[in-house]
């Protein structure tokens, strides 16, 4: 109903979308608990949107927590890697991220008598005093690089690398900054912890990113679901010209994208970048990164993951070295039960199935979800009833059943025709589809077998 | 947000723990929607229209409507077998399909043109084209336009009127046909309520408007059809009485006949409507238009039938003319190709 009627409706949002259940409830209000260390770490190479890393260590090396690991010197779209335990190299392999890559990994022994463990961790990457001002002699180089040797990335999920996004281009300043706490993700919570745990690392890093793009406004978003946090941001952004915005409760709210549309009213261009339209858009735990790398030169370590679903006896939000394996993590909350059926990197909407959970968790990971067997009801698929629902709900105004069914029957040019590399595989008209037509996977191979196509083309 | 497509080959091999499901994204779905919830949801919004039908029509009602829905339901499990799928397809679009051809006869037709519009609808309709989802034109409608054309004396003005039945509505010709031949002006009120001659699903505006808000409340039926079409038939329906083409006024019009029926539960099959709002608008619009032109224009007091079978020969075109715009405005040509 509120669709008909947008002049009734005073709080803020994007269009179309849709309103899963938000199941925050799992993990919301269990504090961050710094995770128990691990035997072994396995750190992979390529953890963020670029080229992966070159080792720099040698196999037998001592490592203390933040020594360098992996680097690239000549590619700009790199993201630097440290050993987040005191510990032993071991030698490299090779292991596969839940989104299909295939990586190299260095495993790092983890040394028991660790030097930094429990509360005195997470003192020493959120705690102490963060200033709200006098970065005025900072220079916007500084920071930027400050980002870079932390090995800093985007830790929203897309893991694209902060120092490069900082840099932006001389052609295109930045005026507002705005900081994502939406999380709209089902049964994340990441985020929202930190907001009520550690906001004062999250403005003084929004304050040094304003500072290094030279940006006029910065905003902090968060949606109405998290309105526990808006006091504590509030106070913590007292004195500073950070704003606070609540938005609308919906998904998929914290696609940047969506979230300039929602707070600013603007279209970022389909091939485009927030910056054509002046906009930065950062996530909360990022900007708390941030804060750490300039202020204490401190490297991107350790990062706060939700475990969360029927499937997870406790439910927890966990401090946990980069490396730690899937199933170190489930095993800190009390493991599966019984009838946990599926294991996802990240939220039910965007996340990835795991086959095994022998994998290490990355940079980018906000997020293990593990689903049981009732919730995932048997569906039989349909043919599509035409009924429009996925147009109705596309976030990026697609047709979905046309890109879908375009790819199924294998006309990749009709599927182009109908924008198929526009969808971000959001999985909002997936959620919709009453024909249970599997939009998203269709979506998903006819973007793999077309671009295969065009190479076959073009030899 | 995006990440790296998962190709199908690249899945690792399990090590340990194989007894996960795998699947891709969204791993949620809204269980409230089904492909026969909705189904379900059209025979609700049917109910009171088949409801006034039996206070009006009693009997005939009851076996024109019950004769179409296992008429449709029998051809229905007939070509699912011959096309090799499994038999119990009950999602219930069959039963629909049933329930609007039964209520768009009139009371009188015989027997065999409830089976032979069952058959045409199920068979030539709907599974020539390859079942539910692939039809073109919606089935009801085909079904009914070919025993029209075919049986033109049963389903014909005068099919509708007995002066020796029992019940009182059929003993007088149908407002529309009354209007067209004798220029005899219906009252409004028991066109409203529904007492009055017409095809079975027809006669009660007040019916339709129950039956078919609930519909678009549930957003089974797409508002934007009913809606496109009550505006329309009511702005050329208003012309057409203002330069005296039509005795009747815009209000009568909307009231009478099947309009309303046509608007809320013919026009918004989703099978054979447009996708987007946009189209949605554009062809609620276009049904209203030949609504009141084949009323005003045609040798047939009514018009709804052939208005939305014209309009759903348009809906690929429709399609094609309101492609959405993405978000951020559509590519250049060069992006595109690249
Ligand atoms: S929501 Fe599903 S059934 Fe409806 S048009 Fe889209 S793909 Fe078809
Ligand atoms: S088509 Fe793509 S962008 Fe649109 S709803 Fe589906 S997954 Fe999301």
């Amino acid at each position: 109903m509120s669709r008909w009627l947008p002049s009734l409706q005073s709080r803020k949002t994007f269009r179309h979308g849709v309103h899963p259940p938000e199941n925050k409830e799992f993990a919301k209000d269990s504090p961050i608990e710094v995770m128990e260390i691990p035997q072994e770490v396995r750190i992979p190479l390529l953890q963020h949107f670029g080229v992966a890393c070159e080792p720099t260590v040698k196999r037998g090396a001592e490592l203390e927590i933040g020594d360098v690991i992996g680097e690239t010197q000549d590619a700009l779209f790199s993201s630097r890697v440290h050993s987040s335990v005191k510990g032993k190299a071991l030698k490299p392999t090779v292991t596969t991220l839940p989104n299909g890559r295939h990586v190299n990994v260095i495993p790092v022994a983890c040394d028991p008598e660790q030097s930094l463990k429990g509360r005195d961790l997470f003192e020493e990457i959120f705690g102490g005093d963060w200033p709200k001002g006098g970065f005025e002699d900072l220079s916007p180089d500084e920071i930027v690089s400050a980002a870079a040797e932390a090995g800093l990335v985007g830790l929203g999920g897309a893991a694209f690398p902060t120092h490069v996004k900082l840099k932006g281009a001389p052609d295109r300043p930045v005026e507002t900054l705005l900081l994502n706490g939406c999380e709209c993700e089902p049964f994340l919570a990441s985020d929202y912890r930190l907001m009520i745990e550690a906001p004062a690392p999250i403005l003084t890093g929004a304050l040094l990113a304003k500072r290094a793009v030279g940006a006029s406004r910065v905003i902090l978003c968060l949606e109405d679901n998290k309105l526990g946090a808006v006091p504590i941001l509030e106070r913590a952004a007292s004195g500073t010209p950070v704003e606070i915005q609540t938005l609308e409760t919906k998904y998929p709210q914290g696609s940047e994208k969506q979230l300039i549309q929602a707070v600013l009213g603007k279209e970022v261009p389909l091939r485009g970048l927030p910056m054509d339209v002046g906009v930065l858009v950062m996530n909360v735990n990022t900007a708390a990164s941030l804060a750490r790398a300039v202020l204490r030169n401190k490297p991107l370590t350790h990062r706060i993951v939700t475990v969360a679903g029927h499937g997870i006896v406790q439910p927890k939000n966990l401090l946990a070295p980069i490396g730690a394996s899937y199933g170190d993590l489930i095993e800190a909350c009390g493991g599966l039960t019984a009838d946990a059926a599926r294991v996802l990197a990240g939220g039910p909407m965007m996340g990835f199935s795991l086959p095994d959970l022998d994998i290490p968790i990355t940079k980018g990971t906000g997020g293990v979800t593990v689903l049981a067997e009732r919730d995932l009801r048997a569906m039989r698929e349909t043919a599509c009833l035409r009924c429009g629902r996925c147009v109705d709900v596309c976030p990026m105004n697609l047709a979905p059943t046309r890109i879908a069914l375009a790819s199924r029957a294998g006309d990749y040019g009709l599927a182009h025709e109908w924008n198929l590399t526009a969808c971000m595989e959001c999985g909002s008209c997936a959620y919709v589809c009453p024909a249970r037509i599997p939009l998203v996977q269709l979506i998903r191979m006819g973007k793999v077998m077309s671009k295969k196509e065009a190479v076959r083309k073009a030899a | 947000m995006s990440a790296e497509p998962k190709p199908p080959s690249a899945e690792p091999v399990s090590r340990d723990t194989p007894r996960f499901s795998i699947a891709s994204s969204p791993h949620l779905l809204d269980s409230s929607r089904s492909t026969q919830g909705m189904m379900v949801d059209v025979l609700i919004g049917l109910a009171p229209v088949l409801l006034v039908s039996l206070i009006v029509f009693r009997s005939y009602a009851l076996l024109q409507v019950g004769l179409c829905v296992v008429s449709c339901l029998v051809f229905e499990a007939l070509c699912a077998g011959m096309r090799g799928r499994s038999l119990p397809l009950w999602d219930g679009s069959a039963a629909v399909t049933g329930v609007i051809l039964g209520l768009s006869l009139p009371w009188s037709a015989p027997w065999y043109i409830a089976v032979i519009g069952s058959a045409v609808a199920i068979g030539l309709a709907k599974w020539v084209f390859g079942g539910l989802g692939y039809n073109l034109f919606n089935p009801a409608m085909v079904g009914r336009a070919f025993v029209m054309l075919s049986f033109a004396r049963e389903m014909g003005t005068s099919a509708y009127v007995r002066a020796d039945a029992s019940i009182d509505a059929v003993t007088t010709a149908t407002p529309l046909a009354a209007a067209k031949m004798e220029s005899v002006m219906p009252d409004l009120w028991p066109l409203f309520v529904g007492i009055h001659n017409g095809s079975l699903g027809e006669t009660s505006a007040l019916a339709c408007l129950i039956g078919g808000v609930y519909l678009c409340i549930r957003r089974t039926a797409s508002w934007e059809i009913p809606a496109g079409v009550i505006l329309s038939a009511a702005v050329f329906a208003g012309l057409a009485s203002g330069i005296g083409l039509s005795p009747l006024s815009w209000f009568h019009h909307l009231l009478s006949g099947s309009l309303l029926f046509g608007a809320f539960f013919i026009a918004t099959d989703p099978v054979s409507s447009p996708l987007t709002p946009k189209g949605k608008w554009i062809f609620g619009a276009g049904v209203g238009f030949f609504i009141i032109l084949i009323r005003v224009f045609s040798g047939y007091p009514e018009g709804v039938m052939f208005a939305v079978l014209l309009m759903n020969a348009a809906v690929p075109l429709i399609n094609r003319l309101t492609r959405p715009v993405p978000l951020g405005g559509l590519p250049t040509v060069k992006e595109a190709v690249g």
